[in-house]
């Protein structure tokens, strides 16, 4: 009886129309206002691009493809290239990875397999924490801590035996001021260490227990587990956390700067003083004339960095893209 | 592979005993010094954490004191504070937080619940990816050329719109993911009362996803706060007391790395107490937006 009287009411109340157009106007205006937020931070995208490449554009067109290569940086002259900053950019990257890679594997696997549970959370929490320092802190850190230990320990110990090695000998050797490529590549490892671990165990924890399960059953020891069930299934997320941590170093701006020793020539030892796009630009911008060419060189050489960790970003995400989805 | 294979192998005779127990020997040891060698990269990484934490704290807890947060930056060999570098610094990141935030939740907002699996949403997802990890020192260069240059000069707004285009993406991926946390049966339950689509994201979704929501503005906030590449050429520091947006305004960040160049042993010890409180506010922040998603968790 009363049921079938609701049903009635519920047919029997008549649309109202003004209220239906009323929703329909703030939905409209909420999904406006959604995609519009959208469009903006595509146009933010687009403009940072633009904006890069035509203030970098006289420098693109007084030093043409020449800019790329060119190692002469000469603001007496008036003549500029960025091949001492992309050198020192990129192999400060690459190296900060080389010690950086090993050592996020071995937090992720032994956050993931090897720790106590009660021991994980907190650790996993301190490795976060290290991501979360502020870039200049690293910096001050590596300047005022890092910077003498390398100078009066590790650098003389490294030129007194690699740099007595023929052939190779040659990128170890040189005066040990402390600051250089070398120790830009270290700090730059500290940073990236903890956002290329944190993705590494996320991936790892992803893989089915089932799989760990069942290679364990078969005997298997942790590593061979790692090595054989895990990495294989981990892989391609594992190479773009590992990307990710290449387009932060590529970028890194204020660390770098303190340690890299910030000269505009490329030397034949890691330990010699370089610079970085990021570097060159933060010590040089405040100081060169808007609309000079030297300010069209830094917002060129900013254009170009962007590009490159645009590229590394992208691939980067394109390989976690399972990772992301699922 | 060898190992499964040989160890599998039924082992009849003496010799093949012999051999699998070496082989076993030889894995357990290999495992072990791979185990020791995690143990040693974990302690590694919590040892750069807790010898930045204490430089921080041995350098700088010396030279904190009321001072320091009651007078202005002064010339090396007078006494000066850090006031004008902390209330610029808290300026601008309020104002990005204020800038950024509701854009960032728009864009997640859409993200989450309006795009789907559309192209354009794709797209935006991944700029808004790219963007969070984007060198911040470009943000810097870009908002020179679009607010210094045509303004005529550094100021505190060009400090705060930089750091805002950093804020956006991370609001974006936390909001994102937290709304989709969200179980689609209350999504139903609300569009079945008969709520338009914009209620039910307002009302429910933002008030089930608040407190991820929140973490993610905190960790926006923890990441502006000790941003230095941005401001260098946006807000460019200042040395005296101002609190006028259009004229060029201190931050902590430029400060500590200005002093920390500069040859004044008292400049130094300012620039590492500054470091400590930055440090300390930034790492709090986290701490306090983690607790705040574990506690949502739960």
């Amino acid at each position: 009886m009363s049921h079938s009287a609701t049903a009635e009411g519920v047919h029997a109340a008549p649309p109202r129309p003004e209220m239906r157009r009323g929703v329909s106007t703030g939905d409209a205006v909420f999904a406006f206002l959604c995609r519009a937020a959208s469009v903006l931070v595509l146009v933010l995208l687009g403009a940072i691009i633009m904006g890069l490449f035509l203030g970098g554009l006289p420098a693109f067109q007084a030093f043409g493809a020449a800019f790329l290569t060119s190692t002469e940086w000469d603001p007496v002259k008036d003549i500029y290239g960025a091949g001492v900053s992309i050198y020192g950019t990129i192999l400060t990257a690459v190296l900060a990875l080389l010690m950086a890679v090993p050592v996020a594997f071995g937090i992720a696997f032994f956050l993931t397999e090897l720790a106590p549970i009660w021991l994980r959370g907190p650790i996993g929490t301190a490795i976060e924490l290290l991501a979360a320092v502020p870039s200049i802190i690293f910096g001050m850190w590596g300047f005022f801590m890092i910077v003498p230990v390398m100078a009066s320990t590790i650098q003389p110990a490294i030129i007194d035996t690699l740099g007595e090695v023929p052939v190779i000998g040659n990128l170890f050797q040189g005066p040990p001021f402390g600051t250089g490529l070398f120790t830009a590549a270290l700090i730059l490892a500290i940073m990236v260490l903890p956002f290329i671990a944190a993705i590494m165990r996320d991936v790892f924890l992803q893989v089915p227990a089932v799989f760990k399960e069942s290679a364990y059953g078969l005997g298997a020891t942790r590593w061979e587990v790692m090595r054989r069930v895990v990495l294989p299934y981990t892989r391609v997320s594992v190479v773009g956390g590992i990307m990710l941590g290449l387009g932060r170093a590529l970028g890194e701006t204020m660390a770098v700067t303190f340690v890299i020793g910030n000269a505009n020539r490329i030397s034949a030892s890691i330990f010699g003083p370089g610079n970085t796009i990021a570097s060159i630009v933060a010590l040089e911008f405040g100081e060169s004339a808007a609309g000079s060419l030297k300010f069209a060189s830094l917002l060129a050489l900013g254009f170009l960095l962007f590009v490159i960790s645009f590229a590394v970003l992208a691939l980067s995400r394109w390989l976690l893209r399972s990772r992301l989805e699922g | 592979m060898s190992a499964t294979t040989s160890a599998s192998r039924v082992p009849g005779r003496a010799k093949d005993l012999r051999a699998s127990s070496a082989l076993h020997r030889r894995r357990a040891r290999t495992d072990a010094v791979i185990r020791f060698l995690c143990l040693v990269a974990t302690a590694l990484g919590l040892l750069f954490l807790v010898s930045i934490l204490a430089t921080l704290v041995v350098k700088g807890a010396g030279g904190i004191s009321l001072s320091v947060f009651t007078e202005v930056t002064r010339p090396p060999g007078s006494n000066g504070g850090l006031l004008n570098a902390i209330i610029g610094s808290l300026i601008q990141v309020t104002l990005a937080t204020l800038i950024g935030t509701p854009i960032g939740l728009l864009v997640g907002t859409y993200l989450a619940e309006y795009a789907g699996t559309s192209r354009f949403g794709y797209v935006v997802r991944f700029v808004s990816d790219v963007l969070l990890s984007a060198p911040s020192i470009l943000i810097g260069l870009f908002i020179y050329q679009l607010m210094v240059l045509p303004f005529g000069g550094f100021s505190g707004w060009a400090g705060a719109v930089a750091l805002a285009i950093i804020v956006i993406p991370v609001v974006v991926r936390t909001t994102e993911d937290m709304l989709r946390l969200i179980p689609n049966t209350l999504r139903e339950a609300v569009i079945g009362l008969g709520a338009p689509k914009w209620k039910m994201v307002v009302l429910v979704c933002w008030r089930a996803a608040f407190s991820g929501i929140l973490t993610g503005i905190l960790l926006a906030v923890a990441r502006v706060a000790g941003e230095t590449a941005p401001l260098l050429f946006t807000s460019l520091g200042n040395l005296n007391w101002s609190v006028d947006l259009a004229k060029p305004m201190s931050s902590l960040p430029i400060t500590i790395y200005s002093y920390a160049g500069s040859p004044y042993e008292d400049w130094i010890t300012l620039a590492w107490t500054g470091a400590l409180i930055i440090t300390l506010g930034v790492l709090g922040l986290n701490i306090l937006a983690r607790t705040l998603l574990r506690a949502r968790r739960r």
